[in-house]
């Protein structure tokens, strides 16, 4: 009774009865990496599971909103990013200026209010929009791409390269990304954009990497790597062409997790006002604004806050249903 | 098991040292070295020279990193460049704020995140399972000095209950005032703490529920409470307590935004301002401690888990 049923798949007889064979058949061809009709049912399959998420509509949505927000900047603003114009105006105000330089004043709508230095805040949030955009997906390529290396040398040749490498990582992961960052800022000695993106980039790293060298881990010893070494071919080409693409779910999940984070800390590391250039748009420098004039002026916070809580909210929930469609377990990627 | 956790022991010390390392070589790594940057480049050879002999940087490379050595061993952090006083003496003042507010943070974020995570999971597909998870999604989504300026605004500027500016030692001025002011800054920083954590314990409970040995526990006829509690919980705790611990350095980096939120001169602010100040003594020995801080939690939580996990207690170390 106890063994008719279980894994072993042979007949008391000790031969493969013929749906046994062509299960195990079957299992080997799901297997086989590079079979492109196989990898098309893929596709539909978690094209078809997002299309009928909601979270994950909405993320996406929202995600798209942001890139073109982003992109269209010059366009989406009503005024120019340095416009000034009367001081701590409430939502929904209006003030006297001459906006299109005809020498004429003109009655000007702001319908976020205007910041401390007259600033339309409107427009400033739709130009930050640039910052954040820029800082979180260039941290995020750099990140994956000396992570990713990190990982796969490390987890391939393991070893005393795992050893070294895998140190480095740990000594890295016991910073918080932000303190790490802020870190990096004081040894670049000065504020910004460039040194954001490399202080958040390579905060990051050490969550690529580990991701990475446990996902090498498991498929190191898969028959088609050992095939693929049987037959002379290079480590670099294992490396990339056999490992790396069959690692590649919980990479494109943790990217899209790492881009909320990627946006927060640029945020706060404009709100220490170790960010970027104080007359920059961004909306970390207007919460920081907004704080100081916490009493007088609600909207200079509140709003860039907001705007920072969607995009970050449509990033995770995109990330968390693309996790759920790739079916990549909560553990394996890490939150921050 | 003693041999497990002395391993640990060695590799957290070992960690530290590293750090220790790094941050003495980084610092004399910096092009023109630290004190050009301090100074700037308009300073003159003379004072650059002179600067350098007060800070020692002028002794060879390896009486420098053996006086280093030396000091932290001895717990001399030097003085800072700013004010003159001595590191330990401002990081004496400055810890018990962050550990304050982080305290909070996390019995707040624990309070929230585990009442949730079971309701959640126990109830999953229901009305208060997708509110839960939506509220995480925002709690998740709001970065800590975000939520802390919100507060400030509704407690303490439209409503006028809270006080929205600075500390007040707990030896001092009593445990009401102390939890007046670290109140809001605590919730702050608890909020995206009690969102992670709440994912956690309600996709690791959820997991739990569907094995084999709770379907045996029910059919064995074991009541509801003791499946839950008993069964269900002690294994579903396993990678809710490694979070918890990990994730308390989310608290610790929420606490550097939003003290400069409430205004205390905690480690964020002390880091923050030694930054801006080009403080390079105080900016390294901040950053060692919170290294240190986040590897004794680290620790704290490898060793927990071997009370938790009897696998590991007897087993080969875990990967």
């Amino acid at each position: 009774m106890s063994n008719d049923h279980t894994t072993s798949g042979r007949s008391d007889s000790g031969a493969l009865d013929p749906d046994e064979r062509e299960r195990i058949a079957r299992r080997y061809r799901d297997e086989s990496p590079v079979d492109s009709t196989e990898n098309r049912g893929v596709y539909r399959r978690i094209r078809d599971q997002l299309l009928s998420d909601k979270k994950a509509i909405f993320g996406a949505t929202m995600v798209l909103l942001f890139v073109f927000t982003a992109i269209f900047a010059p366009m989406i603003a009503p005024y120019e990013q340095d416009d000034t114009f009367g001081i701590n105006q409430g939502p929904n105000s209006y003030s006297e200026s001459d906006v299109d330089g005809d020498g004429e004043m003109d009655r000007v709508w702001h319908v976020l209010g205007t910041d401390s230095f007259g600033h339309d805040l409107f427009t400033r949030i739709v130009f930050g929009a640039r910052i954040s955009l820029l800082v979180a997906l260039t941290t995020v390529a750099f990140a994956f791409t000396v992570g990713t290396a990190i990982g796969l040398i490390a987890g391939y040749y393991g070893g005393l390269i795992d050893e070294l490498l895998m140190r480095y990582v740990d000594f890295q992961w016991a910073f918080p990304s932000i303190i790490l960052a802020a870190g990096l800022i004081a040894f670049l000695g000065g504020l910004g954009v460039t040194n954001v993106v490399i202080a958040i980039g390579v905060a990051f790293i050490d969550d690529f990497a580990r991701l990475v060298r446990g996902e090498v881990l498991s498929i190191r010893e898969e028959e088609y790597v050992l095939a693929a070494r049987a037959i002379g071919t290079s480590d670099r080409r294992i490396m990339t062409k056999e490992i790396l693409p069959n690692a590649v779910a919980p990479i494109i999940v943790q990217m899209t997790l790492m881009i909320p984070l990627a946006i927060i800390a640029e945020a706060a590391l404009s709100f220490l006002g170790l960010g970027v250039k104080p007359t920059t748009p961004t909306w970390g420098l207007l919460l920081a604004e907004g704080r100081q004039y916490i009493n007088q002026a609600w909207w200079i916070s509140v709003f860039p806050g907001l705007a920072i809580m969607v995009v970050v909210l449509a990033f995770n929930m995109f990330g968390d249903s693309l996790r759920d469609a790739f079916d990549v377990k909560q553990s394996e990627v890490s939150e921050k | 098991m003693k041999k497990y956790i002395a391993k640990r022991v060695l590799n957290a010390l070992f960690v530290v040292w590293l750090v220790a390392t790094v941050v003495f070589f980084g610092l004399r790594a910096i092009p023109g070295g630290p004190v050009r940057t301090m100074l700037g480049a308009e300073a003159t050879e003379e004072a650059v020279n002179r600067m350098r002999a007060e800070l020692g940087l002028d002794q060879p490379l390896y009486v420098q990193y053996a006086e280093w050595m030396l000091d932290l061993i001895t717990l001399d952090l030097g003085q800072s460049l700013t004010s003159g006083e001595q590191i330990s003496v401002m990081m004496a003042s400055a810890v018990p704020r962050t550990l304050s507010i982080a305290l909070i943070g996390v019995v707040v974020g624990l309070g929230i995140a585990l009442p949730t995570g079971i309701i959640s999971a126990t109830r999953k597909g229901q009305r208060s399972d997708y509110v839960a998870t939506v509220a995480a999604f925002l709690g998740l989504s709001m970065p800590a000095f975000f939520i802390g300026i919100l507060l400030a605004l509704v407690f303490g500027v439209w409503w006028g209950v809270l006080p929205i500016v600075g500390y007040a030692p707990l030896q001092e001025d009593g445990i009401v005032e102390w939890f007046r002011r670290i109140l809001l800054p605590g919730i702050s920083v608890g909020v995206p703490y009690a969102a992670v954590v709440m994912r956690m314990t309600r996709s690791s409970l959820l997991e739990v529920l569907d094995a084999e040995y709770m379907k045996t526990a029910k059919a064995k006829g074991v009541g509801r409470t003791t499946r839950l509690y008993k069964h269900a919980m002690q294994n579903a705790l396993i990678p809710v307590v490694t979070v918890a611990g990990i994730q308390i350095a989310l608290v610790l980096v929420g606490s550097v935004t939003v003290e400069l939120v409430f205004g205390i001169q905690g480690i964020g602010r002390l880091l923050v301002d030694a930054i801006l100040d080009r403080n390079y003594p105080v900016t390294q020995s901040v950053i060692l401690l919170v290294a240190a801080i986040m590897v004794f939690m680290n620790l704290t939580v490898d060793i927990i888990y071997t009370f938790l996990d009897p696998r590991i207690r007897y087993g080969d170390e875990a990967s």
